[in-house]
């Protein structure tokens, strides 16, 4: 999608020039030239869009007969997703509490996506990134807070950063699979966060739920003015924002799209693989530890077992529903975390149990998976904009 | 076995075959009769409609109009598979074989009507006596991933005959073998047409190939058939002018200047090779400004790996790759401080993004680097959009727009928007590997003319191909390849091409 917005720049440049050539036939037949090229470039982004969201309709549909057959209707479940996600201001409220880790995750899979890398493990670098920031919330306790919520979101960040991109570079430097080892490492990583939560750095006051010690309040983040939610959604905003220009507009997500294309391409051309890897992998890991931070600092108040809620599972799902396209991870996010927020409710309405989200989300990304082999293949998305044989 | 048409060669004749994809005609009412037990030549660029008329006739198109007669009977190729038991057979440019599979096990599964138990001992008796039956033979038992690419392609062959196929179409049968397997090849296809076992349509650029083996050829030129008749009445400066049209056949290419300065130098450079188990030793090799300097060899034989060792992607173990006497380490900065480009073979999947567009494919070189030559960060699709425009005009790059994906793109024009690439602005060296692989005869002579021409503007030049005539046609020194080592070296004024062939079949 976000090829096909240069595209159209592409195309009116090339036909200026034809343009102002006076003889009037010839300015039709650009005008044509930059019609159809125009038109070839809103298929392509109508296949990135459409296949997704045909995708994501057929994953409402095998869910709905999945449904039926346990004897459940699937009007009601879609409607108490509307009302427990999307309807009121509290359902709001919830559903955007949801977003931000949502957006972190993805991103922690769509950056090394670009580069070609299938990264899972996100999860990990939240309850990691959660982990760093609460000791070093604690240990910062009596800073002012314009010094010590950086300094906590630098901790998470970098500790995410270093885990996530350790990935990158064992797969760059010893041909590691990483999709096979950024999962292993999140297990590693939630076994090292319950050893630390409930040894080292355990609040002794914390007596039924392990816990760090508590946030002072000056280092708690707040919520937005007007909106029901914290400000790490508008830091999941604001970094999905990034990650597009950082892809989208400099030379360095240039290389890194070369790289991701054709590897053999990128080294033939002298490009930094092996740092673009690392690289795109570590700030992966480091927005995943930024969504363990605003789940400490925003949420919880300390890191405990709920910061293994599974976004970072989740994250795939959105990531790979938005294409691994920055832009679109945030619609998506907030269209799962509203179909996430209203679990509890359709848990205690339908009867059903909490895992049926679980089902639905396995449903969808499958069914995605699936349609990754229709790209290029739909006769109505066919171009004919390749050069003549 | 029980097909109807076992007993020797058999006919086809297309009448008005027509084929239209849209509204683009891609063959145009061509009529061709291949009597049986000739050797027919089927020439014609790329996207002449030579592929599109074997593909109507193997059942893979369904033709918009026209007949074919197969052995006089009129037969409608509804899919492949009725071709197939009329005794249509094709082999194709690359192999079909599969490679972990031992040749006697390639041929067994191809049958349609391989069991599901295999009786391998009455399997072998049968396979025994029919290749007594042929005038060539494979070994049997070995995986066919150790076989040369000559006994590949005869088990290609051998795989048509022992499916019961009466007439042949190869397509460009002898690209990837060396010169004398493609004539030990096509000599064994040629006695089978002479012993009327077989009818042959061979889809070829080879002029050579042409006038040595065929009977008859039939010219096609955008859809169109152009001309044709029995091979000893045309001569080749007709046939390539049938093919070609009016544009000019063969530029005479002039060498100019003199060699210059040694640019790059290769010294003990020692590394393992693909399989792990030779290596790869490269004593002594510089290359001077000014000159093209060749690297034959068989496939195979060290050629691709050197090709790594100087883009960066093999680590070497131990000896010095200089560049007007510094290190070289073909980093993006290194390549771009000595301007040295290259263009390795298959640039589509070796030196393009396919699924990047053709405009961002021609700003690899130049993408990261501003006005004033320093590196930029921000990536500036104007200029990116203008170098495609250029490069696009200045190299004839065919393509509906510079947004399309450039793996929409046909072969030749894929490496010419990549030729166009590595050569512009002031190139010191340009290393190149199988240039010409699989293109057609224009866009041969146009690429071998932009290396000739940077040549000239002093210009160092590597050039590893597999092709000797190639070779033999561009280089002012040659080497010869063989076990990964440079086994031969060679001026070109007395460079001789037997010589060079016993060096690269390892006999010094």
């Amino acid at each position: 999608m976000w090829r096909s917005k240069a595209w159209i720049t592409l195309s009116k440049a090339s036909s200026v020039p034809q343009a102002k050539m006076s003889l009037t036939d010839q300015t039709k037949m650009a005008r044509q030239l930059a019609s159809a090229q125009i038109i070839s470039a809103l298929r392509l982004r109508a296949e990135g869009v459409l296949i997704p969201l045909g995708a994501l309709v057929a994953g409402f549909i095998a869910f709905s007969i999945f449904l039926v057959l346990l004897g459940k209707s699937p009007f009601e479940f879609f409607s108490l997703v509307w009302k427990g996600g999307f309807s009121s201001a509290f359902s709001w409220q919830n559903t955007l509490s949801r977003v931000a880790p949502l957006v972190f995750a993805a991103l922690c899979v769509a950056l090394p996506a670009r580069l070609g890398l299938v990264v899972i493990g996100g999860e990990g670098a939240i309850v990691l990134g959660g982990l760093a920031a609460a000791v070093a919330g604690t240990a910062l306790g009596g800073l002012p807070a314009v010094l010590g919520m950086p300094l906590m979101a630098l901790a998470g960040m970098v500790l995410g950063g270093l885990w996530i991109g350790a990935i990158g570079a064992l797969r760059i430097k010893r041909g590691v699979n990483e999709t096979i080892s950024s999962l292993l490492m999140a297990y590693i990583a939630i076994a090292l966060f319950n050893h630390f939560v409930e040894g080292p750095f355990r609040d002794p006051a914390s007596l039924n739920k392990p816990s760090t010690a508590p946030l002072a309040d000056s280092l708690r983040v707040g919520d937005m003015p007007f909106i029901a939610a914290h400000w790490g959604v508008l830091a999941g905003v604001i970094a999905c924002i990034l990650c597009w220009v950082l892809i989208d507009r400099t030379t360095v997500g240039f290389a890194a799209r070369i790289a991701g294309d054709n590897v053999r391409a990128a080294q033939i051309q002298g490009l930094p693989v092996a740092k673009l890897v690392i690289g795109f992998t570590a700030l992966g890991g480091a927005f995943a530890g930024l969504a363990g931070y605003f789940e400490v600092a925003a949420v919880h108040g300390s890191a405990n077992a709920s910061l293994i809620a599974g976004y970072g599972y989740t994250g795939i799902l959105v990531a790979f529903l938005a294409r691994h396209n920055p832009l679109a991870i945030l619609p998506v996010a907030i269209l799962l975390g509203g179909i996430e927020a209203s679990g509890g409710l359709i848990q205690r309405r339908m009867e059903l149990p909490d895992a049926t989200i679980l089902v639905f989300e396995g449903m969808v990304f499958i069914i995605i998976l699936l349609s990754e082999a229709l790209y290029g293949k739909l006769g109505i998305f066919k171009t004919n904009a390749g050069g003549t044989r | 076995m029980k097909y109807e048409h076992d007993n020797g060669a058999i006919s086809v004749e297309a009448l008005n075959m027509t084929m239209k994809f849209g509204a683009f005609t891609a063959l145009d009412e061509v009529s061709i009769s291949i009597p049986a037990g000739s050797f027919h030549a089927l020439l014609g660029e790329n996207g002449a409609g030579k592929s599109t008329l074997v593909k109507c006739m193997m059942g893979f198109y369904h033709a918009t109009d026209g007949e074919l007669l197969v052995a006089g009977k009129q037969a409608r190729m509804t899919d492949p598979k009725v071709a197939q038991t009329l005794g249509l057979g094709m082999v194709y440019q690359h192999f079909t074989l599969v490679p972990s599979l031992t040749a006697a096990e390639n041929l067994v599964i191809s049958r349609t009507d391989t069991p599901a138990l295999i009786d391998w001992r009455r399997e072998r008796t049968a396979l025994d006596a029919f290749m007594a039956k042929m005038p060539f033979s494979v070994p049997l038992d070995q995986p066919v991933s150790r076989l040369a690419a000559g006994e590949k392609q005869k088990l290609e062959i051998l795989k048509q005959l022992y499916l019961g196929n009466r007439f042949l179409i190869l397509d460009e049968p002898t690209s990837v073998l060396t010169p004398s397997e493609a004539d030990e090849v096509l000599g064994h296809v040629r006695a089978l047409t002479r012993a009327g076992e077989i009818t042959v349509l061979m889809i070829t650029h080879k002029f050579r190939e042409v006038s040595a083996f065929a009977d008859d050829v039939s010219i096609l030129r955008r859809g169109k058939y152009v001309g044709g008749g029995a091979v000893a009445d045309l001569s080749i400066d007709e046939m390539s002018r049938a093919m070609m049209g009016e544009a000019p056949v063969v530029s005479e290419r002039t060498r100019k200047g003199t060699q210059g300065q040694p640019l790059m130098t290769l010294h003990g450079l020692r590394t393992a090779d693909r399989t792990g188990l030779k290596d790869i030793q490269i004593d002594d090799v510089t290359l001077h400004s000014g000159e093209i300097l060749g690297i034959a060899g068989i496939s195979g034989n060290g050629q691709m790996e050197l090709m790594e060792i100087l883009t960066g992607q093999r680590r070497i173990r131990s000896g010095t790759i200089t560049v007007n006497g510094t290190a070289y380490g073909a980093t993006r900065a290194e390549a771009r401080a000595h301007a040295i480009r290259y263009l390795p073979e298959e640039p589509l999947r070796n030196a393009c993004a396919p699924r990047m567009s053709v405009a961002e494919n021609l700003a690899f070189r130049m993408f990261d680097i501003g006005k004033d030559g320093t590196h930029v960060f921000w990536k500036d699709n104007r200029a990116i959009a203008g170098n495609a425009t250029t490069l696009i005009d200045a190299f004839k790059v065919k393509t509906s727009s510079p947004a399309a994906p450039i793996a929409s793109l046909s072969g030749g024009n894929v490496q010419r928007a990549v030729l166009g690439r590595e050569l512009t602005g002031d190139v010191k060296a340009l290393i190149v590997s199988n240039p010409c692989f699989g293109l057609d005869f224009a866009a041969v002579s146009a690429i071998r003319d932009r290396l000739i021409e940077a040549r000239n503007q002093g210009t160092a030049i590597l050039l590893i191909s597999e092709d000797l005539d190639e070779i033999m046609e561009l280089s002012d020194r040659i080497l010869v390849m063989s076990e990964g080592r440079i086994a031969f070296e060679t001026p070109i004024a007395t460079a001789d091409v037997a010589q060079i062939g016993q060096h690269m079949a390892g006999h010094g």
